[in-house]
């Protein structure tokens, strides 16, 4: 677990970094061809052309942006890569409007979103709420058991304050990899 | 009342660090947007730091502990429902909140009804629940004050009130962030090096050491441990479990020896000071529990148990309508960074709350004479001096302090923060200008209150504004984020009649208090009732007047659960205030880079 921007994202844009970004002159676009388009230049270029690159290139073979440094040649076989697969950008454009639009399919992929998102937080919440609510309850219930013991420790004090804490984080973390995990799906779905 | 030279210049190096962090911070705030949000830039670590900075108040760093030595174990769930509201901000709130690009609460109100009217109201009850917070934080810091040093309580809330309104007119969110995580650190260290070294005095010297008020399985009451005087400042009961000498000195002449009975009350006026022989049991204020055995395991009556859930509701829910909590999730950059800095707060927290507990116990053995004035608050602070004698227990005892004071600065300015928001950008017109007026006034607001109005137990009032926010702002929340058919009608009448059951429950308690203490607990812990109540009835009234959902209620909701990457966030702040450099080319360079 790091900071938001740590792992670079399978997918996604250089370094995840969107709109709030002050390093940004400008406000993005609302939505825009171009962050669709880009990850297939930059994923396609290594694997693409990388024994010409390296001939062309001798003195820096890695580097994966040859259009900044270089103008003249690679610029026109690049723009041919990114005609190569109009089709596919085409369509993960269409899923995004349609998703803007409030079509009837964009509207019921998010309604799936959420649906399945509310189910686990409920589930998880659920879940650590019918423990915490176990304990008074059984406290109530069989009150001999107040007064059992663990390594001298009185087992209520053990029940309230320790033990709660390592379970509510340990159900933070697991959520927070769920969440992640459905977010990273439902976008590889709409860019693909 | 002896001066702790080592408590004045820890909490005076607090204060000036405090003072200094959020100067220097304070130079890089142009804009309303770094005034409001800190420019959406705070990476996940550095808020969860800050939020578990500003969360853990007075009410956590000395409330707790002193629950914990007059109600044993059933104060423990304290700590739990305190850990357990930012369980449930994460899985319902949080990382949607902050996709929705609010940069108030009132403004996510707005984005996701429509609804000026709505708008305003949460405007009020937002400013409502921040002075209620802020009360008991202003006035601990009095407290605190007259612990270290002879000053009126006053003092230490003004100290407080000028720093706090110092920083957060310099820089808004922008400085208190940077000094909001740094005092999470010092705050854990404050308390977590005490609590070793107490610990490991406690165990060396084994329980029932010299010092000690006896072992705590004891069926008995604790004992005091050498002949104690104890001068009690305000009219109390006390009650006592066994026979009990005691020479009573009313102040205005009055004295002499008398025995006192068990199971009848004996009323002390203020100004009395009392002194009990060695090994005499130590009496309590009512409610509180005077036997030992009665504290150390949980209630298992129905009203304990009803009580407990009661309680539990609330926090678990309160979390989530703290308007200064909520403020802090809108400055991370996303929704996910949102949620990952809401895991790491729950792993802080508990890391935190170990400490507090462990010195309620301590305080149960080494300082019983607190139950007798009542002032338990005042527990962490008194017991370092009364296990360790010399330096040592003045340093522990100054370090403590100083945590306490932290604990102050942190939660008072970010309650200012938010409510100079909310107050500068719906009352008012929203520059940087507005923005420090608003917490000028609102800091002087509450000061002016908290020297007045009288003390009650820290963790106690904190706990309505708890029970106030799960019932106005957390059925909105959450029926706002995953329920569609919402409307502001629903939201009005839910929030305004959870609020004002509440608002009811306070009254009730406060004129119970005067009258002999008839209120029964749903009076003391309203949230069993009130919650489901404001929950169902903004239900009702959404679906019975279902042609008012909003139009755009799925662009909005596409815009709270699309994930980050797809790009659909829109920051409210920007589109209405405009970015920091726009600003900066439409103003006089007044500010240096």
């Amino acid at each position: 677990m790091g900071d938001a921007t740590d792992p670079p994202e399978p997918a996604g844009r250089p370094g995840g970094i969107r709109e709030p970004d002050p390093t940004l002159g400008k406000p993005a676009k609302p939505f825009a061809p171009e962050p669709v388009a880009q990850p297939r230049q930059t994923r396609s270029s290594p694997s693409a052309a990388p024994t010409s690159h390296a001939a062309s290139r001798s003195s820096e073979p890695r580097s994966s942006e040859p259009r900044a440094s270089e103008p003249r040649q690679p610029r026109i076989r690049r723009q041919r890569v990114v005609l190569a697969e109009p089709s596919r950008s085409s369509t993960s454009l269409r899923a995004r409007v349609e998703l803007e639009e409030q079509t009837s399919w964009g509207e019921l992929l998010i309604k799936d979103l959420v649906k399945v998102q509310l189910r686990t937080a409920v589930l998880l919440g659920l879940l650590v709420l019918a423990v915490l609510c176990a304990i008074p309850a059984v406290f109530y219930a069989v009150p001999a058991v107040t007064e059992l013991r663990l390594a001298g420790i009185p087992l209520p004090w053990l029940l309230l304050a320790v033990a709660p804490f390592p379970l509510m984080f340990g159900v933070g973390l697991w959520y927070n990899r769920l969440a992640e995990r459905r977010e990273r799906d439902f976008v590889n779905m709409i860019e693909n | 009342m002896q001066v702790n030279p080592w408590a004045l210049v820890s909490v005076a190096l607090v204060v000036t660090v405090t003072f200094y962090l959020g100067h220097r911070t304070s130079r890089f705030a142009r804009s309303t947007h770094d005034f409001l949000v800190a420019r959406r830039t705070v990476r996940s670590r550095r808020n969860a730091a800050a939020i578990a900075g500003e969360y853990i108040s007075a009410a956590s760093f000395l409330g707790v502990a002193g629950l914990v030595l007059k109600e044993g174990a059933d104060a423990l769930w304290f700590p739990i429902g305190f850990t357990a509201g930012f369980l449930a901000l994460m899985l319902l709130v949080a990382g949607p909140l902050r996709r929705s690009g609010a940069y108030t609460l009132p403004d996510f109100m707005e984005a996701r009804l429509s609804s000026p009217a709505l708008r305003t109201a949460s405007t009020w009850f937002v400013v409502f629940i921040g002075v209620l917070y802020l009360l008991p934080q202003l006035q601990g810091a009095g407290l605190a004050m007259t612990m270290i040093m002879p000053a009126p309580a006053w003092a230490g809330s003004v100290l407080v009130t000028v720093v706090i309104t110092y920083n957060v007119m310099g820089g808004g969110m922008r400085a208190i962030t940077l000094l909001q995580a740094f005092q999470y650190w010092f705050k854990l260290f404050a308390i977590a090096a005490p609590t070793f070294v107490l610990c490991a005095v406690f165990v060396s010297g084994g329980a029932g050491a010299p010092g000690s008020a006896g072992s705590l399985d004891e069926p008995a009451p604790p004992n005091f441990a050498a002949r104690t005087a104890v001068t009690v400042d305000t009219d109390v009961t006390l009650s006592v479990d066994a026979p009990t000498r005691v020479h009573v000195d009313n102040g205005s002449g009055g004295a002499g020896w008398t025995t006192w009975q068990a199971g009848s009350p004996h009323t002390v006026d203020a100004g009395s000071e009392l002194t009990f022989p060695e090994g005499s049991a130590v009496p309590t204020v009512d409610q509180a529990k005077s036997a030992n055995l009665d504290w150390l395991l949980p209630s298992t009556d129905l009203t304990g148990l009803l009580s407990t859930y009661s309680l539990l509701l609330a926090l678990l829910l309160g979390t989530m309508g703290l308007p200064h909590v909520l403020s802090r999730f809108y400055t991370n950059p996303d929704g996910k960074a949102a949620r990952r800095t809401t895991v790491q707060v729950l792993l802080l927290l508990g890391l935190f709350y170990l400490f507090p507990v462990m010195l309620g116990l301590l305080s149960r053995m080494f300082v019983p004479e607190l139950l007798i004035t009542g002032d338990t608050d005042a527990a962490v602070i008194a017991l370092p001096t009364a296990m360790l004698s010399g330096v040592a227990g003045q340093i522990l005892a100054a370090l403590l302090a100083a945590g306490a004071f932290a604990a102050f600065l942190s939660t008072a300015s970010g309650l200012v923060s938010s409510m100079s928001g909310v107050i500068a950008t719906d009352l008012l017109a929203g520059k940087v200008r507005d923005y420090r007026v608003a917490s000028v006034g609102v800091a002087g607001v509450a000061l002016v209150l908290a020297v007045t109005l009288p003390i009650d137990d820290l963790a106690l009032s904190v706990g309505m504004s708890f029970a106030l926010g799960a019932s106005t702002f957390a059925p909105l929340l959450v029926l706002g984020i995953w329920w569609r058919r919402l409307t502001w009608l629903g939201a009005m009448v839910g929030m305004c009649t959870g609020g004002g059951l509440v608002l009811l429950a306070v009254v009730l308690n406060a004129v119970s208090a005067h009258t002999g203490g008839w209120a029964p607990w749903l009076v003391q812990q309203p949230a069993l009732v009130t919650v489901p109540v404001a929950f169902g009835l903004t239900v009702l009234v959404s679906t019975a007047t279902s042609s008012r959902v909003p139009e755009d209620v799925g662009a909005v909701m596409l815009r709270l659960h699309a994930p980050d990457p797809l790009g659909f966030m829109r920051d409210r702040a920007v589109q209405r205030f405009g970015r920091a450099e726009e600003h900066t080319r439409t103003t006089q360079g007044r500010h240096r880079k």
